[in-house]
């Protein structure tokens, strides 16, 4: 079962309220986040609007706010807020025994990226 | 499925219990009462005991309940029922052919069924020195006595004994609160910044940790235990992997627990995380069961008793042969410290289509969330009455509309459940007129009313025409539905908030952060009732710098309340690289920062050089991990951060001056260095730039920047509020002195007043537009104002004037650069 998830490492090392990234060789680089309460979500690291590294927007709740032009982005849907259209890949993440989990296909699956709609 | 067959033994078949805990005699119980003759059963038990109330070992610890009064079953209770206890011979073996179990005593035991409730196991940190004496878990009473022989022995000199806990959850905090209770100095050390982070959000967190603070403990979050240290053989204290050592006689570890599966997996028994059992909790061998914390049901495990009733239920019915099948449980917890109420259930971390109802009251101390999806309750955490808790819960698990009551939801069942009080202006037009409406200035609703009723059409008219709710700001809502109520839908709209997370303006949090001595993001949020959990991109970093000005040298700055660039010291780019700005003071270079600056720049490929309007030279596209190298050898050519990226002081620009022009009065050049030497390093509400021009010819362009000289043969005209931006705005004159230390000494005072007064993000210019210049004047026109600021502004300089780069680039805070791991595309491995 495992085989399917790729191990990116213990929890403890993403501060909560913040995110780090992943860089793919032949895919996106990915930006994985742990909101102030501790939830770990992975998104493609590429703003919707013009490609902006999400991974270093200040993390509210379960949203992050893109550092370049301040859209609002879901970390748990990819979808933007508010008024803005567009919407990033998530990657399938899970924790268990402290350790994150990213679902191997969709780390792979990522050649385009983001998508503004 | 597998249903249980009669066997010879006068229709009576062998059931074998391993683990006289919770779930193993819980399991017992349901049995029996099901089919009290249909099963010969033996327990196995580890501990040398009967079966006790495991969760009331804290109120032991703490000396509120003694161990008879948590006993479940007493001998008697074995007896009657006919169960053979063996009490104190762990089993160690479980041979599945012959279907026996085999005990460390030697003594096997039969079995047709088989019943693992092993529990758990607690975590043990591998750090050095935690097998030493005095290091104990807390799981089971022979843990408890140890820790009440410690506290009973006292420290080395006869004072209180002193306790390290590790591990700021559940258990943690209980075991901490029960040393304490027993007179030992304790301090509970605790990974990350929040306690109990799998329960709380921040704000909750925060209380605790202030609460418990208050009672004596100390409290350090974000401290990663190293090792322990040992004194004569025995425990001496720990130390922290920031080099931090915190003496102690007793160490606790309460980092977590492990399902005990150790037995199972040795029988080869399905083993994942625990054991996996399906919903009548059969493991994958058809005679064995399992229950409790040592298993693991559709992919979860749980660590509270609540899940393991309805498991020894299922199991109990499967046994009978009337299958009922548990299908998972939604947890809660409360904190079992006295004193303390807290409340946690379901999911309260907030997400899309989610809201968040929250209420904050500062007075009472009490914090609730409420987070609902689709008009149900998806997660609460309460904090200080926590009294709706359980009706929370049961909307939650029963995930019922709560669209009727949603208005009234935070205010709890009473409230909520009330019909036609269900709507916040019906309860407060049915109160009388004396009840009192702000308990800070001690209004009441008649005298809002009546100021109202006088011309006040706007929260912050009846702020300022009767003080209700100008101070804690707790009573704003039912001022909002005193006004709605009496003017109908008249209300003004007040000044703009903040954001969207508050009602307060940008003055207001300033002030209040002053006057009620506030001094963390968490207790701003708090005290003046935050509606969001964690406030917002546009709050956060705004509060972060209202704490930073308002006490220096104290408040620890917050980096992921900081906007990128001033978290990575470099500006972001449009294509997500950096450019990176060295200081060059008053504009000066020379030839070793040149060659040093063409180094880095070639040595980390930097695509464009630029000298800026600032006069300094900006390296363009450099990777975000290449920071802190790049830094390291700009440090090491003795140039620091240009803070080209930051709400701060940027650049001191110069012209020539008097040294070389002909035209010059004063040395402006001279001046701007010192200039910058006094003002770089200082955060502001936004980015900050000054000027200094030799002659009236201005040509460092002084009458476009935040503050700006002009030499003149008298002295120097101190220019403030220009702006070179979207809207171009030339500068008011401010003053005009004599002596470069008045220059020098107004400049400080005016940065302090502009530090303390405006909103964050308000560049001077639109400050002074907002306030007028006249009030700027007039406050610097009195020297001692100007002596005050001046030197307020020279205190928080000791602090701030430190070169991030050179922190950086000596490896603090290296996760902010770097990747957590890479993901290569043959074997798809990551890399640490
Ligand atoms: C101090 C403390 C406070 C807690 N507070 C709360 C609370 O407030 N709320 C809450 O919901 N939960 C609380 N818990 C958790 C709760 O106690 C557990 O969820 C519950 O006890 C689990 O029951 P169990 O039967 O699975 O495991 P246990 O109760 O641990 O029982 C397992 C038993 O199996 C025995 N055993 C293990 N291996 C063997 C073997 N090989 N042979 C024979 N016997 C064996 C052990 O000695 C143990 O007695 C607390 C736990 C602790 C330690
Ligand atoms: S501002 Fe005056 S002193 Fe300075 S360079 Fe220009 S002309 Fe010379
Ligand atoms: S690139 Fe993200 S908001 Fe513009």
């Amino acid at each position: 079962m495992i085989g399917k998830w790729l191990d990116i490492g213990p929890v403890t090392q993403i501060e909560p309220g913040t995110a780090r990234t992943l860089p793919v060789d032949g895919g996106e680089e990915i930006a994985v986040f742990r909101t102030m309460t501790g939830d770990c979500y992975a998104l493609v690291n590429k703003c919707p609007h013009k490609q902006g590294p999400l991974s270093q927007g200040i993390v509210h709740g379960a949203v992050v706010t893109c550092p370049l032009h301040n859209w609002n982005i879901s970390l748990k849907t990819g979808e933007a807020l508010g008024d803005d259209k567009g919407c990033v890949p998530t990657i399938p993440l899970k924790v268990d025994a402290g350790r994150m989990f990213l679902l191997r296909e969709a780390v792979m699956g990522h050649a385009s990226g983001a998508k503004a709609a | 499925m597998n249903a249980p067959q009669n066997f010879d033994r006068g229709g009576r078949e062998r059931l074998v219990v391993i683990g006289n805990g919770m779930a193993g005699c819980r399991a017992v119980e349901e049995l029996l009462a099901r089919d009290p003759e249909g099963f010969e059963i033996t327990i196995f038990g580890a501990e040398p005991r009967v079966n006790y109330n495991r969760i009331m070992l804290s109120p032991v610890l703490a000396g509120e309940k003694q161990f008879e009064d948590i006993v479940i079953n007493s001998a008697e209770w074995y007896a009657d029922n006919g169960i053979t206890l063996v009490s104190g011979d762990p089993v160690e073996r479980i041979d599945r052919e012959t279907q026996t179990v085999i005990a460390a005593s030697g003594r096997s035991e039969p079995y047709d069924r088989l019943i693992v409730a092993t529990g758990s196991d607690p975590f043990i940190i591998p750090v050095p020195g935690k097998d030493l004496p005095g290091v104990v878990t807390f799981r089971d009473l022979d843990d408890v006595e140890k820790m009440l022989a410690a506290a009973d022995a006292g420290g080395p000199d006869g004072k209180a004994g002193r306790a390290v806990v590790i591990g700021g959850g559940l258990l943690g905090l209980e075991a901490a609160h029960g040393l304490s209770l027993r007179g030992m100095k304790v301090t509970v050390v605790h990974l990350m910044p929040t306690l109990m982070e799998r329960q709380l959000d921040e704000a909750a967190g925060w209380l605790l940790k202030e609460e418990l603070e208050r009672r004596g403990q100390t409290i350090l979050t974000g401290a990663d235990t190293e090792s322990i240290l040992e004194a004569d053989g025995h425990v001496a204290g720990i130390r922290l992997k920031d080099g931090r050592e915190i003496p102690a006689e007793l160490v606790v570890m309460a980092v977590g627990i492990r399902p005990s599966t150790t037995l199972a997996k040795l029988a080869g028994i399905e083993v994942e995380r625990g054991i996996v059992v399906d919903d009548h909790m059969v493991t994958s061998d058809p005679a064995i069961m399992a229950v409790g914390e040592c298993v693991q049901h559709r992919g979860t495990c749980y660590g509270l008793v609540a899940p393991l009733w309805d498991m020894c239920r299922s199991l109990a019915d499967f046994l009978v042969n009337q299958p009922t099948g548990y299908a998972g449980s939604v947890t809660s917890t409360k904190l079992k410290v006295s004193g303390i109420d807290l409340f946690s259930a379901g999911d309260f971390s907030g997400s899309d289509g989610s809201e968040d109802i929250v209420m904050r009251d500062a007075a009472r101390g009490v914090y609730k969330r409420v987070v609902v999806r689709d008009s149900r309750v998806i997660g609460a955490v309460l904090y200080g009455d926590t009294g709706d808790g359980s009706w929370y819960f049961d909307l939650l698990k029963k995930g019922e509309d709560i669209s009727d009551i949603r208005e009234a939801l935070i205010f709890g069942q009473a409230f909520a459940m009330g019909g036609a009080l269900a709507d916040p202006n019906a309860a407060v037009a049915a109160l009388s007129d004396d009840a009192e409406i702000c308990g800070c200035n001690g209004v009441s609703k008649g005298q809002v009313v009546a100021c109202i009723a006088g011309g006040a059409h706007s929260l912050d008219a009846v702020r300022s025409g009767c003080k209700a709710s100008a101070s804690c700001g707790s009573c704003t809502g039912l001022v909002e539905s005193l006004l709605a109520l009496t003017l109908g839908g008249d209300v003004k709209s007040g000044p703009k908030t903040m954001c969207k997370c508050t009602s307060f303006t940008h003055d207001d949090v300033r002030r209040l952060i002053l006057e009620k001595e506030l001094r963390a993001i968490p207790q701003v949020m708090q005290e003046l009732h935050w509606t969001t959990p964690d406030g917002c991109a546009s709050c956060r970093p705004a509060l972060n710098y209202y704490l930073l000005c308002a006490w220096p040298g104290e408040y620890e700055d917050d980096q992921k309340s900081r906007f990128v660039n001033e978290r990575l010291h470099a500006n972001i780019q449009k294509d997500g690289t950096y450019s990176v700005v060295p200081r060059m003071w008053g504009g000066l270079t020379n030839p070793k920062e040149l060659r040093a600056i063409a180094d880095a720049a070639e040595k980390y490929g930097a695509r464009t050089v630029k000298v800026t309007g600032g006069q300094r030279i900006d390296l363009f596209g450099i990777h975000k991990e290449d920071l802190p190298a790049i830094w390291a050898d700009l440090n090491a050519a003795g140039m620091v951060s240009g803070h080209a990226y930051g709400k701060a002081l940027r650049t001191v620009k110069t012209c020539v001056g008097s040294e070389w022009c002909r035209f010059g009065t004063q040395d402006s050049t001279g001046l701007g260095v010192k200039i910058e030497q006094a003002t770089w390093g200082s955060w502001m509400p936004h980015k900050f730039k000054i000027a200094v021009s030799g002659c009236p010819r201005n040509c460092a362009e002084a009458t476009i920047k935040d503050f700006g000289v002009i030499c003149v043969d008298s002295g120097y005209e101190l220019h403030v509020g220009g702006n070179g931006g979207i809207h171009l705005r030339g500068t008011d004159l401010l003053t005009k002195v004599e002596t470069e230390e008045q220059a020098m000494e107004m400049c400080a005072a005016f940065i302090q007043f502009y530090r303390e007064d405006a909103h964050y993000l308000e560049r001077t210019a639109s400050w002074i537009e907002r306030v007028g210049i006249e009030s700027v004047r007039l406050r610097l026109a009195d020297p001692e104002e100007v002596r005050k600021l001046a030197a307020r502004f020279r205190i928080s300089q000791k602090y701030s004037q430190h070169d991030p780069w050179a922190e950086r680039a000596r490896g603090k805070r290296a996760d902010l650069h770097a990747h957590i791991a890479q993901v290569r595309p043959l074997q798809m491995e990551p890399a640490q």
